[in-house]
């Protein structure tokens, strides 16, 4: 019964931060649409942002995801803020996420430091071409590459398999050069987990593209980082998924310089918003002991193929889905 | 090969970078939350009244090639005349963005997209140029430019982490951990220097 009362708590208190979302975010998008001079309250906005990324923040975590993929598209389909304001503070809003968790999971020894600087190093590079070849195109090119990447990472949640355990043989050339391997020890089983991984050199490949991707877009890259860290190159979920969240504070560290150097930051959008999700995330960390992961997951997948469409829609100017 | 040896508990490079990124965390965060009070409580004159930053966030942060998305404006120009190819840096106007749904008409079809950076700086800064790279220093005492210190400085701790594991790893004689380490310092400066521009200004 105690078991009841608290996942329907739960399902309420998701139910109720869905239901204010969704009127925040209407109320954000007809706001915008109103008049050349806004007529909006100015403290509407950052509240407006604080409530919108709290809730992102409990469903990122809930939901698997990082909160720069959630954040640009959202922000940027719903809210007045042009799109180079929403990847700069996209980025910061992942890289806060990633400071915050970074150093317990560097000190648990679940993100592996080994691991993640060779492919920091060649992230953060292309992270940095990526923004400055974002910044650069026009912005309705990068609203339609936005919305047909956010509809591939929806595709990819849809569809990429996990593997708790990956079977690797033996560690290719490489990895063994570099001693990229560990230990760690696993709760559900009460076993000490040795590791290792292969196909060092595809999976460092891919990260060019991966880096490019996050510097361009300002989504962060968890998406990305847990399928190659996992499925290609062998490394166990929970060292995946703490290396990526850990990797985040490298990668986007760099588009973030050019975005700041830019001029692309206002503190007006970029506080409340890193405050939002922090709190946000906080909350959700507590609340994922209760909540069910699947059905969380499946509404973020939702959201992000209505904001992928929406992108689109913005890119190419057919205002289907509104302004 | 690595000497590197496969133990339970982290390295202690590992925990060091921990360590630092766990400071500069809270620091900066901390940091954040008093400078925003400052901006939000008007404790500090902000360089844009707060009430009017909302008319300058649609714009792009610098003029583009390109118009960016279709508006009214250049939808009525594309059935007369092709649209220009690149814009020019524009004079901003001292109001506000332009509606999308305004009526379109044909002198002010090409016309560019006033620019965030130009038009702040033509209303309020009045600088030389429009600040980028690090001439927010100069503006610090203006309560929204204050705010830069704390991002500056959570984008920042990252490449203290890194040099600080330097050091540790030349003495286990991991060099290549400590070379990629060094490197990375290097790309993380780089970026943070304002060296690499792309076009405006």
């Amino acid at each position: 019964m105690n078991n009841f009362s608290r996942r329907t708590g739960v399902a309420g208190l998701l139910l109720g931060g869905l239901a204010l979302l969704t009127p925040a975010l209407a109320l954000a998008e007809e706001a915008a649409a109103a008049a050349p001079v806004s007529t909006t309250a100015w403290w509407v906005w950052p509240l407006s942002l604080f409530v919108v990324t709290f809730f992102m923040g409990i469903i990122a975590v809930l939901g698997g995801v990082g909160g720069g993929v959630l954040y640009v598209p959202i922000i940027g389909g719903f809210f007045p803020f042009h799109l180079d304001f929403v990847r700069g503070t996209g980025l910061l809003v992942a890289l806060a996420g990633s400071l915050a968790a970074g150093p317990g999971l560097l000190k648990a020894n679940l993100a592996s430091l080994r691991m993640a600087v060779p492919v920091a190093l060649i992230a953060s590079t292309m992270a940095i071409a990526g923004a400055m070849v974002g910044l650069a195109l026009p912005t309705n090119v990068v609203q339609i590459c936005l919305g047909v990447t956010i509809l591939g990472i929806v595709v990819i949640m849809f569809t990429a398999k996990k593997s708790d355990f990956p079977d690797v043989q033996k560690p290719d050339n490489l990895s063994s050069a570099l001693g990229i391997c560990g230990i760690y020890h696993e709760p559900s089983s009460k076993k000490d987990i040795n590791w290792q991984i292969h196909r060092t050199i595809p999976g460092l490949l891919t990260f060019i593209v991966i880096g490019f991707m996050a510097g361009m877009f300002g989504l962060g890259a968890g998406w990305a980082n847990v399928p190659v860290l996992n499925l290609m190159m062998g490394a166990p979920l929970k060292i995946s998924v703490a290396t990526s969240k850990f990797l985040l504070s490298i990668t986007d560290t760099s588009a973030a310089w050019i975005y700041m150097n830019k001029g692309a930051l206002i503190p007006m959008i970029v506080v409340p918003s890193l405050v939002g999700i922090m709190l946000g995330s906080f909350i959700g960390v507590r609340l994922l002991k209760v909540a069910k992961p699947s059905m969380i997951r499946w509404m973020v997948i939702g959201i992000l193929l209505f904001a992928g469409l929406k992108a689109l829609d913005k890119g190419l100017g057919t205002k289907l889905l509104g302004s | 090969m690595s000497d590197h040896k496969k133990t339970i508990g982290a390295s202690p490079e590992q925990l060091l970078y921990a360590k630092i990124l766990e400071k500069g965390m809270f620091f900066g965060l901390g940091l954040m939350v008093i400078t925003f009070t400052i901006y939000m409580t008007g404790i500090m004159k902000p360089a844009i009244p707060v009430e009017q930053i909302s008319n300058y966030w649609k714009m792009p942060v610098s003029a583009k090639a390109g118009h960016g998305a279709k508006d009214a404006h250049a939808a009525a120009k594309e059935a007369t005349a092709p649209m220009a190819a690149t814009a020019t840096p524009g004079v901003p106007v001292a109001a506000a963005p332009e509606a999308a749904a305004q009526p379109a008409k044909d002198e002010h079809a090409d016309k560019p997209k006033p620019a965030y950076l130009d038009s702040i700086n033509k209303e309020f800064l009045h600088l030389e140029k429009p600040p980028t790279g690090w001439a927010w220093v100069n503006l610090i005492n203006y309560a929204d430019f204050l705010n830069f210190i704390p991002v500056a400085m959570l984008a920042g701790v990252t490449i203290l982490c890194y040099a600080a594991i330097v050091p540790g790893l030349f003495r286990r004689k991991d060099k290549a951990y400590a070379i990629m380490a060094i490197a990375e310092v290097a790309i993380l400066v780089l970026a943070a220097s304002n060296l690499l521009t792309v076009g405006g200004h």
